[in-house]
């Protein structure tokens, strides 16, 4: 069969929909549910503009076809304010500079969301390998990891109040 | 620098978070990808696998015949438009689609129609064309030897591959320094093509509207005034005239240069809505990015230093042969086909210097200017750097005291150099000195010396470049005729609040937070209450873009001098509601005040009530201003990095143990931003160090055409960088400020080639072209014997 | 970027898988992980016309033990892999192998049963497979069968499956006391193939002898080389410098690196040499009990 009948969850919405197998991911969440804050950088797997949460793990959503996503939940940038309040992965990259041109922005605040969702606590180190999948040209990532920082320290408090 | 408004108001010094950030965060920010119109149509586009080959056919039959395929344009589409070939922005000849031939891989053939992207690219798949290949030419030095074809076969009676010829300096004193020196160095550089990936590839949305006329094209421009004058000069014959062309920049995912050209891709998009009546789409993926568009670089470089035995400099000879690709598309000012190269006698006093570029045809996409390079000033400053480094070496001296020997002292500024630009301030030394203090350089020496005793391999590497950047003033500077002057047009509502325009267009640079900090500044309204809007034509008033770091010096500068005929007209205004003479009030951020009387003084909200409401009789109401600001000179902002490596003797891996960056843009206006400019910079600085290419085989085959083979760093990759700074204002500049876009990307990779040849020079090697790959380390280490 | 048109399925039962593969045979590729199939097929240098896509199949990302043996399923990601206490328990160089599979978004996608199944010279963990002689499962319309790991990887790109045939499980002798492994890949930047990659998995007795050595090659051949002569030269000797540079000469000596751009015959075939002598020194470190 090349068309099929889908029903995925995006941000907590499920959704219904025919799309060819073909269909990557990616492009049935810009372009048929027009989430655009998902980004395409490259076609060979390398730029991770494209990452969201598939059943809570980060992955490139250009590398999955949208029948892959059937029955799944999906997290994208736009799932990560809750009741109008920014997420503090969203508020430590506003805080700490962690965007310029904002095109690697959706993938990096995914990664760095599910990167506290398991390590709250996470080194340097940990955070640099962790967006290692993500590539930006205008930060230079020194604070895109600053941004995380900020975000786990909130969370902690969070946690902590 | 204490920043003379309060947090609040957020004008100069302040660092403010940033006001189009609420958008990116959210995913809620507007690409041109983004967008999606009634009807539109999608177009994807057939590329040659040739270098060098004629056409002989074109089949459309089978893409047609796929159901949602609605037509294929080619270059015998546009040939009845005499569209087929335009203007590059350096007044040389691309073509859009071909007719005859194809002249580098990856140029566009043909151009599919469809309902989708999917089927567009099915289309694409299924065009068939016939080539005939024909002699290659890639390497630039025989490009212009005499038995090598001829390219550009449609320049009517040209006859060889030679784009220009151009020189400046003083010839005669320079071979006559060379003639009399102690001590003279020479070097060859190779400084490849690199492609500027910025993640958002290009692309664009052309809505043609039959009834009115009226063009608009969403594009990936940071130039987008300049892109409506030359869609209407080009296209003028066939109906499009400049009030009915619309070009919108929306939000763009970085530029970096590589988004000022006109693309045969927009002009095919452009074309193909004009007939159908429908928006299309065109958005490149990122292979087509790299195989055809936002190149960088290709330069090969010979220079020569002459100086005496105690390390001082007295010449500069650099003769360079420029690889353009098929066409010379380097958008660069028309005066200086070489861009600003002839700052290359750098940061350093040279009593004589010269410098010859000659540019030549290959079949390769056009060669460009992007890349954060400033005019061609990475070019020039790797050179210097690279020169003055290997002079040290070879004189046994320490790279840092030969610098500081030949720096040209702050007393001398403005200096002239021997090459003509005319420095605005500068106070190397002090740069120097900070970036030495911060990284402990007299211990890291005597690490290096201790640890060469082991056979450890360690190296410290400086570069202490002198930019050049805000292009331009109108006397020398213009592209295709248009000058370099930039604008800002404020409009003050009623209630106090503004929006102000720009000719400029940012693409991530935050123009939307700092222009706000330069009225905050300059007006005493808080930045909350300043909306910055650029990239509209029909809106923004005309400029030259975005680019070569020249928004702080001639935007910004605008929009000092325009807020300063709003204060003229404010204090017009507060002198008549305070019934007293304007020359007895003061002005602070905010309100003006009556001498000696504080109490009485008008808020500029009120001031910007009564211009509505309140105001002197004969006067118009409302408070605007616009200006279009020529610099009088370019800006020369300035730095010293030290960057310190060691070597892994095994693998020939370079690891950067630390990098020090001390930047001097003049005086600030967010220091949060400032510093993100720089680390971004670095990191553009580094990958070209250590990372990118883009050769050619000799049949012209890309070799690397997708990111498996072109090496962006990742977060792992790159360093942790510090930064610092020193401020040295520009005393031409209104709010003394300089630019820093670029600095970095200039600066950055003679630092690390510098410490890799420093680790290694004992060992008897000299230079190394960058990208310093980890082979090429080894290469070095195991012909000297040096093996793990 | 856009792949052509192909038919999808997505069977629910091992059964329904060999089925379906039986049925459309060379004209199906099996969708596991998709981030080497995916990529290629977006290039359209793969057309399959059928995806058998397996991941709805229970039963195939097991990590479990027996008989000595560590048994993992063809499903299991390779961020799983990397993050698996259990299996760094037992045979930590897998963990090690799969931590430089790609990078960490792919690797939440990948799995290693695709990683071996796909046969790219230049995948991470055949050469290991062949360093620790583990064996593949391979389930087929009659049944299992075992494949040993050094008989699995025939030609570039190329397995001893069967085109009816799904590799299902992978299977390592759990090394005994007195093991250690180390993989050590080279590579121009986080997330690319190896320049050049090596495994190495050695058992030392008591007295500190070398019982066995197993030393597996990436991307220095057409398949993934397991390193006999050097493997041979190391059994019943004391492990130290001067036997770790000699294996590591001779393992050098075997591999049969092709120039490219990650390198040229030369520098790779020392980088082999520089590796091997990592990668044994590093195992012979975790073997003797050292924490590294």
């Amino acid at each position: 069969m090349t068309i099929h009948r889908i029903r995925v969850t995006v941000n907590g919405i499920e959704h219904e929909a025919e799309v060819e197998s073909r269909i990557l991911l990616v492009h049935f969440l810009r372009d048929v549910l027009r989430l655009t804050g998902t980004h395409i950088g490259c076609e060979t797997t390398h730029c991770g503009a494209c990452t969201i949460l598939l059943d809570r793990k980060p992955v490139k959503s250009c590398t999955v076809f949208a029948v892959q996503a059937d029955g799944r939940d999906i997290l994208t940038v736009e799932g990560l304010e809750q009741g109008g309040q920014l997420h503090p992965i969203q508020d430590g990259f506003w805080q700490e500079h962690g965007l310029q041109c904002g095109f690697c922005t959706p993938g990096m605040l995914i990664t760095g969301y599910a990167l506290l969702q398991r390590n709250a606590d996470p080194t340097e180190e940990e955070i640099r390998w962790a967006i290692s999948g993500n590539l930006c040209r205008c930060t230079g990532y020194v604070n895109i990891v600053k941004s995380v920082q900020h975000a786990a320290e909130k969370m902690r408090q969070g946690e902590a109040a | 620098m204490t920043p003379r408004t309060a947090p609040e108001v957020g004008g100069m010094g302040h660092s403010v978070k940033r006001k189009e950030d609420p958008r990116f965060i959210r995913g809620q920010g507007t690409y041109v990808d983004d967008i999606e119109l009634p009807g539109m149509l999608y177009l994807d586009i057939v590329r040659s696998p040739y270098a060098h080959a004629k056409i002989k056919k074109i089949d459309v039959s089978k893409a047609l015949a796929i159901p949602g395929v609605l037509d294929v344009i080619t270059g015998e589409t546009l040939a009845k438009y005499n569209l087929h070939w335009m203007p590059t922005l350096m007044s040389d000849m691309q073509m859009v689609l071909p007719v005859e031939k194809v002249m580098y891989q990856a140029q566009e053939v043909a151009a599919v129609l469809a309902t989708d992207r999917y089927t567009a690219a099915d289309g694409v798949e299924a065009v068939d064309v016939d080539y005939e290949p024909l002699p290659v030419v890639v390497d630039p030095f025989k490009a212009l030897q005499p038995d090598a074809p001829v390219l550009r076969t449609d320049k009517p009676g040209k006859k060889d591959n030679h784009i220009f010829h151009w020189e400046v300096g003083n010839k005669a004193a320079t071979d006559r320094a060379f003639r009399e020196a102690e001590v003279t160095v020479q070097q060859d550089l190779y400084i490849p093509r690199i492609h500027v990936c910025s993640i958002e590839t290009c692309g664009c949305i052309a809505q043609f509207d039959r009834v009115s006329g009226q063009l608009t094209v969403w594009m990936t421009s940071q130039a987008p005034h300049v892109i409506r004058t030359v869609f209407a000069l080009v296209a003028g014959h066939v109906g499009l005239a400049e009030h009915k062309v619309r070009i919108i920049s929306p939000d763009l995912g970085g530029g970096f240069g590589g988004k000022v050209p006109v693309y045969p891709g927009y002009v095919i998009a452009v074309a193909a809505s004009v007939l159908t009546g429908k928006p299309v789409k065109w958005i490149e993926d990122r292979m087509e990015n790299l195989q055809a568009d936002s190149f960088a670089r290709d330069y090969h470089i010979t220079a020569e230093l002459a100086a005496k035995q105690d390390g001082t400099l007295t010449a500069l000879r650099i003769k360079t042969l420029a690889d353009h690709g098929y066409t010379d598309a380097a958008a660069n000012p028309s005066k200086f086909p070489a861009g600003l190269f002839h700052i290359c006698t750098g940061s350093y006093d040279f009593q004589a210097a010269h410098v010859e570029v000659d540019g030549a045809y290959t079949n390769k996409p056009p060669g460009g200017i992007a890349y954060r390079c400033s005019f061609r000033v990475t070019e020039a400053v790797h050179t210097i750097e690279r020169m003055v480094d290997i002079l040290a070496h070879e004189l046994q001296m320490d790279p840092a005291d030969l610098r500081k020997k030949n720096f040209i002292n702050p007393e001398r500024f403005p200096y002239t150099s021997a090459l003509g630009w005319e420095y605005d301030s500068g106070n190397y030394g002090g740069a120097l000195d900070l970036a030495m203090q911060r990284i402990g350089y007299a211990d890291l020496r005597q690490e290096q010396a201790e640890k060469r005793q082991r056979g450890e391999l360690m190296g410290i590497g400086i570069s202490s470049f002198t930019e050049i950047v805000g292009a331009g003033p109108s006397k020398h500077f213009d592209i295709l005729g248009l000058k370099m002057f930039d604008s800002c047009e404020i409009r003050i509502h009623p209630t106090g609040k503004v929006i102000a325009r720009f000719g400029t267009k940012s693409q991530g640079q935050g123009h939307e937070t700092t222009y706000a900090q330069i009225l905050a500044e300059e007006l005493g309204i808080p930045v909350d209450d300043i909306q910055v809007e650029e990239g509209d034509t029909d809106t923004a008033p005309y400029g030259l873009g975005t680019y070569g770091s020249r928004s702080t010096p001639t935007a910004g500068a605008a929009a000092s001098i325009a807020s300063q005929k709003i204060r003229a007209k404010a204090r017009k205004i507060a002198a008549y509601l305070l019934d007293a003479r304007e020359d007895d009030l003061e002005w602070e951020p905010g309100k003006f005040y009556v001498k000696g009387s504080p109490e009485r003084a008008k808020t500029i909200q009120e001031i910007t009530f009564a211009a509505y409401t309140d105001y002197p009789e004969g006067m118009e109401a409302g408070l605007e201003a616009v200006s279009y600001y020529d610099p009088p000179n370019l800006t020369f902002p300035f730095g010293s990095y030290i960057c310190v490596v060691d070597i892994d003797k095994g693998t020939g891996q370079v690891k950067i143990r630390r990098f020090v960056a001390v930047d001097d843009c003049g005086n600030i206006i967010n220091p949060m931003i400032v510093e993100g400019q720089v680390h971004g910079g670095l990191t553009m600085g580094l990958a070209p160090a250590m990372f990118e290419e883009i050769s050619y085989d000799e049949q012209g085959n890309i070799q690397q055409g997708s990111f498996i083979d072109y090496l962006l760093p990742t977060a792992v990759e790159t360093p942790k960088w510090e930064t610092d700074k020193t401020c040295t204002p520009s005393p031409h500049h209104p709010l003394g400020a300089k630019g820093i876009g670029e600095s970095a990307t200039v600066g950055a990779p003679a630092a690390i080639v510098n410490a890799v040849v420093d680790a290694l020079w004992h060992l008897g090697v000299r230079h190394i072209d960058i990208p310093i790959t980890p082979e090429k380390v080894w290469k070095c280490l195991r012909d000297n014997g040096v093996t793990a | 970027m856009i792949p052509p048109k192909f038919e999808y399925c997505s069977p629910t039962t091992l059964d329904e898988a060999l089925s379906l593969l039986r049925r459309y045979n060379v004209e199906a590729k099996l969708l596991s992980g998709g981030q080497s199939l995916i990529p290629l097929m977006k290039l359209r240098l793969a057309t399959p016309a059928y995806l058998i896509d397996i991941n709805r199949i229970p039963g195939l990302d097991h990590l479990q033990e027996s008989h000595g043996s560590l048994s993992i399923g063809a499903l299991v990601r390779e961020a799983d892999l990397e993050l698996s206490e259990f299996v760094r328990s037992k045979c930590p160089i897998v963990c090690e192998t799969a931590k430089v599979v790609g990078d960490p978004l792919v690797r939440n996608m990948a799995t290693i049963g695709g990683n071996l199944a796909h046969a790219d010279p230049a995948n991470d963990h055949p050469a290991t497979m062949l360093a620790l002689e583990a064996e593949i499962v391979a389930t087929g319309p009659k049944g299992e069968r075992t494949i040993p790991a050094t008989e699995f990887f025939t030609d570039f790109f190329t397995t001893a499956l069967r085109p009816d045939e799904m590799l299902t499980d992978i299977r390592i002798p759990v090394p005994a006391a007195g093991s250690g492994g180390a993989y050590v890949k080279l590579e121009r930047k986080v997330g690319d193939f190896a320049i050049v990659g090596v495994a190495a998995q050695v058992t030392i007795n008591a007295t500190g002898m070398c019982e066995r050595a197993g030393i597996g090659l990436t991307n220095v051949a057409p398949t993934p080389l397991k390193a006999y002569s050097a493997e041979v030269f190391l059994q019943g000797k004391h492990l130290d410098q001067a036997s770790i540079e000699h294996a590591a000469e001779l393992a050098a000596a075997a591999s049969q690196p092709e120039a490219d751009l990650r390198g040229s015959v030369d520098y790779k075939r020392d980088m082999v040499r520089v590796l091997t002598i990592r990668a044994l020194t590093a195992a012979l470190e975790r073997a003797s009990g050292q924490v590294r």
